[in-house]
């Protein structure tokens, strides 16, 4: 066992969990482990754009770019976190800029923006020009630019380290993290004065999904299993645009260039269902009206897939700001987006839900936001909330920035006043006992069948539409798999790489998280952003206008209600 | 549907006393990735096969390998475009670590050999962003595209025969900051790539451009840096 002490420890490398590392970088000891090597993260994969109402293109109001998230969210957002996630953002793009992030540019110099979807000016009037962006990859440069500061600042990398374990104190503070090194199987304590769990979302969980095969959850339901609740796990966004059995995503910023989606009479069908804003209504509604488009037997050739079409666009505007797009679609699907249309389907794309925390970063454990000592969390594996039901495009890196930064300046804080509390005895124990069953099974289940037969089910009865009787098949199906799981037999019991290994934990971590998604699913009996109820169609402010926190018992899952923060905006209809 | 082989490099360090190939039969469509059928034959007939993986669509870099002698990224090459008998091999000139998956520790130190991190002191603006015209940030917009693979450094002969080259990739991450405008650490950074390690030991095979998943003109980005050296174009 090796046996490391930090003054802070980030579980993920993606741009939250760098953001936290590059505040303390130079005044506290500061590790970071991810599972890959850090510039692997799944941030890099984000296309279209960072919303910031700079206001370089035309006029914009942090204000306006609030009340979009909170109507964006239907509602159910926590307003002070959405005013600081609006009036930093604009703070934390320009500090992007100043570490060198390479945006596009306006002809006087300044970074260039564009229309995203849900994003509008004067409270919904018509779209404006908000989303700042690096071409098709400002994922990419984000992950990239964050990753070389913190090269510069000397952040000490544990790179494809697992993480295995998060440790407490029998009083419920966290005082560190257990990770398995993939490359010895070796085990390592990481004793830490605060921890922060950036370690991403989940979409692994479903069939259809844009997110890399590292997105898997493992921060969120390890602290789950360690008695730490979870927040809105119902809400699940589902990218209208995924490419057609692939999922792999392509862009808003497809449609924020001028790109339509067309059903089988070629009709660009968005604009009956959202006059004011069309192709560009939010991710929530896009992925519903498609799903509609399909069972009304308009999906191309009667099969369950629509059109993106951008051919009327300047090819030029192709090549230059939609190069990566329209490239997967000539790669994947061998479609020349410049003369015929893109065939997508809606793809498992962004959780909501997660840990829930306060604005500073911290993690709560009950409806009174009390928080958990020591823990932290940021980015898509937490839950502030700011994206509510439904996250807005180019939300989620600005989310990543804004609560990255505040999470590691709470924690540089923290650690000035606090001091390393005792490990609990035999802190490896139970990683390391999972891990000696999981290799000691000479004749079992499969990892592969059971993660198989999850994300089917998942993505059958869990998606974007869903019901009492679905909901209840798909329980009633992930107990039985998580049965079998118990049963988890490897062929590979070797300690090097064994990357089998890890994939049967990520696994565990799956289907944790998948029992909660669908209690929550269950438990909601409205429609709401994301969450879309064939048997309680209408939102219903009078008994849902509140967060739900799932929690983990001896006798089963709990869910509790917990109020959500109105400051500024009413609850409204929510109409594009 | 129909049956292709793969024919895999296997080696375990833990048990093989060196590599060997084994093959696999798998069912596919045309349009499968080379990633998906390797994930067939690691979750339905062979756990103990290794590589690393991660996107899934070609913008991570974790699954770059030689696919029938060429290094490319498992999830950007279609099954259609192979063959029936599809040869996998770790990259060249590093070391195997286990079967796919090779030492990438070398890679990234002669990344971060390169200062690959905006170096200016200046006190940047107190409102707004630096300034960069459109045309200054056209100068490196190429060589921002790279996601750190390592197809290019490993397809490259020179690096197979010395450990004292850098590597494309290496040059390609210190050309996207001498060439941009808000950058001034050119100097430090010429001045590395000037040495021993740095571009004189290019040969201009132009593999590295070949081997980009990412369509970087890696080569011309390379001359890029000696006319920077020999003229001082910068």
């Amino acid at each position: 066992m090796g046996y490391h002490r930090y003054d802070a420890v980030i579980v993920g490398a993606g741009g939250a969990g760098l953001m936290a590392a590059i505040q303390m970088a130079g005044k506290a000891n500061v590790a970071v482990v991810s599972k890959l090597y850090p510039p692997r993260s799944h941030t890099g994969a984000a296309q279209g754009g960072i919303s910031a109402s700079l206001g370089n293109r035309e006029e914009d109001h942090w204000e306006w770019h609030m009340y979009d998230t909170v109507k964006g969210g239907d509602y159910i957002v926590d307003q002070d976190a959405a005013e600081i996630l609006a009036r930093e953002a604009v703070d934390a793009v320009l500090e992007l800029e100043h570490m060198g992030l390479p945006f596009n540019r306006t002809e006087e110099g300044k970074i260039d923006q564009r229309f995203f979807g849900g994003h509008t000016r004067e409270f919904g009037k018509a779209p404006v020009r908000r989303a700042c962006y690096a071409a098709d990859r400002t994922g990419h440069m984000i992950i990239q630019t964050l990753y070389q500061q913190g090269i510069k600042h000397n952040v000490n990398f544990h790179d494809e380290e697992h993480l295995v374990d998060i440790l407490f104190t029998d009083d419920g503070q966290c005082c560190g993290v257990v990770t398995y090194e993939i490359k010895t199987g070796e085990f390592h304590v990481l004793h830490a004065k605060t921890v922060l769990i950036a370690s991403g979302g989940y979409g692994r969980v479903f069939k259809i999904t844009s997110n890399a095969l590292a997105g898997t959850g493992d921060g969120i339901a390890l602290a789950y299993r360690k008695g730490v609740p979870l927040m809105d796990m119902e809400f699940y966004q589902f990218h209208p645009t995924g490419l057609y059995k692939l999922g792999i995503l392509v862009s808003e910023a497809a449609r924020g260039e001028g790109g339509v989606v067309r059903n089988s009479n070629g009709e660009a069908f968005a604009e009956r269902y959202a006059p004011t804003l069309k192709d560009l209504a939010p991710r929530d509604m896009m992925s519903r009206f498609i799903h509609q488009e399909i069972k009304e037997g308009r999906g191309i050739d009667g099969k369950d897939y629509v059109l993106l079409d951008v051919s009327h666009l300047d090819p030029k505007v192709i090549d230059e700001k939609l190069p990566d797009v329209t490239d997967f679609a000539r790669i994947y699907l061998g479609v020349e987006p410049k003369n015929e249309g893109i065939p997508i389907q809606p793809t498992a794309h962004y959780a909501m839900g997660g840990l829930p925390t306060n604005v500073d970063a911290q993690v709560i454990r009950d409806p009174s936001s009390t928080p958990v000592p020591g823990l932290y969390s940021a980015g898509e594996a937490a839950c502030v909330s700011v994206h509510g039901a439904n996250r807005l495009g180019t939300n989620s890196l600005v989310d990543l920035v804004v609560f990255g930064r505040r999470a590691g300046k709470h924690m540089l804080e923290t650690l000035q006043t606090t001091d390393w509390l005792p490990l609990p005895a035999d802190a490896d124990l139970i990683a390391k006992s999972e891990v000696a069953d999981l290799l000691g099974r000479e004749k079992g289940e499969s990892v592969a069948e059971i993660r198989k037969a999850m994300q089917e089910v998942m993505m059958d009865k869990v998606s974007v539409v869903r019901e009492a009787q679905g909901l209840k098949e798909a329980e009633a199906r992930i107990v039985e798999l998580r049965a079998a799981y118990q049963h988890v037999s490897l062929q590979d019991k070797g300690r090097r790489y064994n990357t089998e290994l890890t994939e049967a934990l990520e696994l565990g971590c799956m289907l944790d998280l998948a029992e909660t998604i669908v209690h929550g699913a269950a438990n909601r009996q409205e429609s709401r952003g994301a969450h879309y109820r064939e048997d309680f169609q209408a939102r219903d402010d009078k008994n849902w206008l509140a967060h739900s926190l799932t929690f983990r018992t001896p006798e089963g899952i709990r869910i509790e209600k917990k109020p959500i923060v109105i400051t500024r905006f009413e609850p409204k209809e929510r109409k594009y | 549907m129909q049956t292709v082989t793969l024919r895999i490099k296997r080696f375990n360090p833990e048990q093989d006393a060196k590599a060997h190939f084994e093959e696999y039969q798998v069912e596919v469509e045309g349009t499968d990735r080379v990633l998906d059928a390797l994930n067939q034959v690691k979750w339905y007939q062979d756990g103990t096969l290794t590589y690393r993986r991660s996107c899934a669509h070609g913008i991570c870099g974790s699954d770059a390998m030689r696919i029938n002698g060429r290094n490319r990224l498992a999830c950007k090459v279609l099954m259609q475009d192979l063959g029936s008998k599809i040869t996998l091999e770790p990259l060249m000139g590093f070391k195997v670590e286990k079967d796919l998956l090779v030492d990438m520790e070398k890679f990234f130190d002669a990344y971060k050999s390169m200062k690959p991190f905006l170096i200016n002191d200046d006190t940047p603006p107190a409102e707004g962003e630096r300034l960069q015209s459109p045309e200054e940030r056209d100068r490196f917009e190429d060589t921002t595209k790279c996601i750190l693979c390592a197809a290019c450094t490993t397809a490259c002969p020179v690096t197979w025969t010395t450990d004292l080259f850098v590597g494309p990739a290496a040059i390609v991450n210190a050309h996207r900051f001498i060439f941009d405008s808000r950058d001034k650490g050119a100097g430090e950074r010429l001045r590395i790539l000037n040495g021993g390690s740095g571009v004189w030991r290019c040969r201009t095979v132009f593999n590295c451009t070949d081997a980009c998943p990412r369509g970087i003109h890696v080569t011309e980005a390379i001359e890029q840096v000696k006319r920077a050296l020999l003229f001082e174009q910068v």
